[in-house]
């Protein structure tokens, strides 16, 4: 991509710092309310903050590896698709993630498009 | 680099198991090639009877179909037998010239049937019943013939004399000792499963053996069968059932040293280190087993060993048997036949057609035979494994777990009794059938399957009880119990002991520290091992370890109580549930400021403010102005106290003091899971003082102390632990006892569990007859509390993150 539409199509979210290792913030986006996460390798992820299962806050979940375990029944959610971790089903919704020198970026388009 | 040849020779459940727990363990590590010498994918063979009894089809009895194999990239050769090992060129022969290399050999060979070396014992008509083509066999014989005699009264000739009898034939059980299932059953039990069998149609010949089988007219099949003493009756099927022995004719012709059984280690591995052997073919310390249940924590080793982790060993197993004859209730375990130095304990009513016998041993339960009402096998199972000592409830063991089931499945406590429709698991919704579709259909062995799979039993576990049952009695023998050593998760294959006595002996201070000596499966962990990490590390090493507010569960993590819309509930502290008109006021005041949705009084004697939003909490706690309740955490709950001799004409001490002082004392304790204490000034107890971790109950001459009650899932009244005299008395062995607890439980344990597990008079000796142990426990337990902060007032001392307050707003998406 071009660095002329870059800045039309991403917008500044925080610096990674500013997550915990092994923890995630939440965002108040119009989408919703969106959880990123951040693991022991530095890697950012995006997710809807809402369990496939019964709408549990997954931002405040343990993370481990790539994946988030939900705080009300303990389903497991891969990060990287937002979905649940077999032998559970479902997905939430994951965002696209930008990293550039430690600047956390989501996609404006996706955090304007809302979410059930 | 190239990946190692793996070859499995044998495609049956105890060799593809140790397949699946490697591909879990490392799915890179080996190029893996099996050879199975029956045309059919890795099938269920525990389920062969009920599919010869009707109940059930072929293809719902295959665990593993073929693109199962193609998808894990298995080379799968079916229908060949291996007839040459080469150990010396690492090459393995299959008869139809099929030549393979190996860097490791896996044997899974399984076991023959015994063949009785009598004359006609090869005519068409005389089968063995050990595969999907026997079974076929008796299923297409069952249409078209009458009469069928089947060799052997052990459980596979049972269960196979069943399967015809319902399949329309006139079956005779031929039993050369002197009683039925002579191996698994006593002779009172086994003459009551006659009679049962004997009203279902069977027909036996006991202390009987043959002496010919005898072809009809035209020599083609076979038609009577002939015994010792001149005895001859018609049979045009003839199974022979009188036993399996290992299959280890390949193995010996490699010059493999074999014992009744490829003799193994305890890695499973032969006298060649390149070759394992796991399954029915293989003998360990001098058995051979032929049951489910040890043939997987054997795959479940070899399998660790396969994939370099090296750190599992397989030392045996207890097997249990339960007869899968739909109708007959029977189990045994251990053993069941006693000896010297045993005692047993009886109880028979050979008219109800019940019988129970319990074998003992240096107050352990070893072994247990029962028919008619097998409802607490699992219960007597768990007690052996455990090795638990039963002296305590002796009187009472006879009678079962009869308190399972005390909430949450309509006060069912016998899985056998429950419909379909019944529910099981309260917490989950997971009724019987549920349970029973999954076990069927996904092929399920393990009580950690059953959780996953269908969510029964894997939150308050109150139900597991039941769930074991239902394993059982769908999957009879081969049902696997859970391990005696149980792992802590899948992250690591050693149990909360090991990992505890780890962390003490090697002074291990961080989570990187145990997962890299302890060879972690995981970079960091999963959700069920890094809380308890965490806490093992920080109780062993306090002001040392550093605690990771990371590895906590929420609530410990935010210092309020989730709820299921996301929101949190706070409780703030109110020492000993005594509080003051200014405390009030703040509350009320908070409520208003904050919309509180629900204020609501607790059972700890103080009050809940429910509905508060994350970001709001540090605002909320600031204003209340009052010490976090704890209420959240793994921890020190409350000290719940009656009025006491303050104010009330009964009281004989002051509880409210004495409340008050030990909240004090313990404040920011963490434990294994919650703790909860009372205060009672007088024996009416009006603290319910009964049912708490620690329970203090006030008398004219001093105090009486109670350990280990529970009022949740299952009530559990606290025990009696011993008597004192001053308030620095309770205070120093309370402490005491919980500092034990805290040092020696497994996570997520109460202190009733850990007292069942050590026993009480562990904890007397510990607590109440060694002073300088005594003194010792309370010490630590001082100097780990010493200076705990308030994580709602010192939030960098606590390490609370308040970053996790903070909601990143974004106000406006679009074009800047």
């Amino acid at each position: 991509m071009s660095n002329t539409t870059q800045l039309d199509q991403w917008q500044k979210i925080t610096t990674v710092d500013e997550i915990p290792v092994l923890g995630s913030r939440v965002i108040q986006a119009p989408a919703g309310q969106i959880a990123i996460f951040r693991n022991s390798e530095d890697e950012v992820f995006a997710v809807l903050d809402k369990c496939p299962h019964k709408g549990g806050p997954l931002s405040q979940g343990i993370v481990h590896g790539k994946s988030v375990t939900c705080p009300l029944h303990s389903w497991n959610i891969d990060l990287s698709t937002g979905c649940a971790v077999a032998p559970d089903e479902g997905c939430a919704k994951s965002f696209a993630v930008k990293v550039e020198s430690s600047v956390v970026w989501l996609s404006r388009e996706e955090l304007q498009t809302t979410h059930g | 680099m190239k990946k190692q040849k793996l070859v499995m020779i044998g495609n049956g459940m105890a060799g593809v198991r140790t397949i699946e727990e490697l591909l879990k363990l490392d799915p890179e590590l080996y190029d893996i090639t099996i050879f199975g010498a029956e045309p059919h994918p890795n099938y269920n063979r525990i389920l062969l009877s009920p599919v010869l009894a009707g109940e059930q089809t072929l293809e719902q009895i295959v665990l593993n179909d073929l693109d199962w194999y193609k998808s894990n990239g298995i080379h799968l050769h079916l229908g060949k037998t291996i007839t040459k090992i080469d150990r010396k060129e690492r090459t393995v022969i299959a008869d139809d010239g099929t030549v393979e290399s190996y860097d490791r050999l896996l044997l899974a060979t399984g076991s023959l049937p015994f063949i009785l070396p009598v004359p006609g014992n090869d005519l068409p008509g005389v089968i063995a019943y050990r595969d999907i083509k026997d079974t076929n066999e008796m299923i297409d014989v069952a249409t078209r013939y009458k009469n069928a005699v089947v060799i052997g009264g052990g459980l596979l000739g049972l269960e196979a004399a069943n399967g015809l009898a319902l399949r329309g034939m006139s079956v005779t059980v031929v039993h050369l000792a002197e009683w039925l299932m002579e191996r698994q059953l006593d002779k009172t039990a086994a003459d009551l499963l006659q009679k049962s069998l004997e009203e279902k149609g069977l027909k036996f010949l006991l202390k009987t053996s043959t002496e010919a089988i005898t072809p009809n007219a035209a020599g083609d099949r076979v038609s009577h069968i002939r015994f010792k003493g001149g005895l001859e009756i018609p049979a045009d099927l003839v199974v022979m059932a009188a036993g399996i022995k290992p299959n280890t004719a390949l193995a010996e012709s490699a010059g493999l040293h074999c014992s009744r059984g490829i003799v193994v280690n305890d890695t499973l591995q032969t006298f060649d280190p390149r070759v394992y052997a796991v399954g029915e073919c293989a003998s360990h310390r001098g058995t051979a087993y032929g049951l489910v249940a040890p043939l997987f924590e054997q795959a479940k080793v070899c399998a660790n060993h396969l994939a370099e982790y090296g750190i599992g060993r397989y030392e045996g197993s207890v097997t249990s048997t339960k007869l899968k004859v739909t109708g007959v209730d029977l189990f045994s375990a251990g053993n069941f036949m006693g000896g010297e130095g045993t005692e047993e304990i009886t109880l028979a009513d050979p008219i109800g057609g019940v019988y129970k016998k319990l074998v003992l041993k240096d107050d352990r339960l070893i072994g247990a035979c029962m028919f008619g009402d097998t409802a607490d096998s699992t219960w007597y199972f768990k007690l052996m494994r455990d090795e638990q000592s039963v002296a305590e409830i002796r009187d009472t063991l006879m009678f079962g777990e009869s308190n399972i089931g005390d909430v949450g499945h309509q006060g069912h406590n016998k899985a056998a009794g429950m419909t379909d429709a019944d529910e099981i698991c309260g917490c989950n919704g997971v009724t019987k059938g549920t349970i029973v579709k999954a076990i069927r259909e996904q092929g399920l062995f393990t009580l950690d399957e059953v959780k996953k799979c269908t969510k029964a039993s894997s939150s308050c576990g109150s139900c597991t009880g039941l769930v074991e049952q239902v394993l059982m009695n769908v999957l009879g023998t081969d049902y696997s119990a859970t391990p005696r050593k149980k792992s802590i998760c899948g992250c690591s294959d050693l149990s909360h002991d090991e990992i505890r006595q780890a962390i003490r002996s090697g002074h291990l201070i961080s989570q990187e520290q145990v997962r890299t000596e302890l060879n972690w499966r995981t970079p960091n962990g999963c959700a069920t091992c890094r809380p308890a990490l965490n806490y093992y590390l920080i109780s062993t090493w306090p002001h040392e370890a550093k605690d990771d507010p990371q590895s906590r569960f929420i609530n410990e993590r935010a210092h309020a109580n989730i709820q299921k819309d996301g929101t949190y509930s706070v409780i703030p502290r109110m020492f000993g549930g005594l509080t003051t008109p200014a405390e009030l006021r703040r509350i009320a005041d908070v409520a208003e400021k904050y919309q509180v949705p629900t204020v609501k009084v607790t059972g700890g004697q103080r009050i809940d403010l429910l509905g508060i939003k994350k970001d709001d909490l540090p605002a909320v706690w600031k204003e209340l102005d009052m010490p976090s309740g704890h209420a959240y955490g793994k921890s020190i709950r409350t000290v719940k106290t009656c009025v006491g001799d303050e104010h009330c004409r009964f009281g004989t001490q002051s509880s409210m003091k004495m409340g008050v002082e030990l909240e004090r004392m313990l404040f920011g304790m963490y434990a294994p899971h919650k703790v909860k204490l009372a205060v009672s000034g007088c024996p009416r107890n009006c603290a319910e003082a009964g049912i708490k971790d620690v329970g203090i109950i006030g008398v004219e001459s001093g105090w009486e102390l109670y350990i280990g009650g529970n009022g949740g899932i299952k009530t559990e009244v606290a025990e009696f632990l011993c008597k004192v005299k001053t308030d620095e008395e309770v205070r120093e062995y309370s402490g005491a006892f919980l500092q034990l607890y805290r040092e020696e439980a497994w996570y997520l344990d109460r202190t009733v569990h850990y007292l069942a597990r050590v026993g009480m008079e562990y904890i007397k000796q510990k607590v109440v007859e060694d002073a300088e142990s005594r003194k010792a426990l309370y010490e630590r337990l001082l100097f780990d509390l010493k200076d705990a902060p308030d994580p709602w007032k010192e939030f960098e001392r606590a390490g609370v993150d308040i970053r996790q307050f903070k909601t990143i707003p974004i106000v406006e998406v679009g074009n800047v």
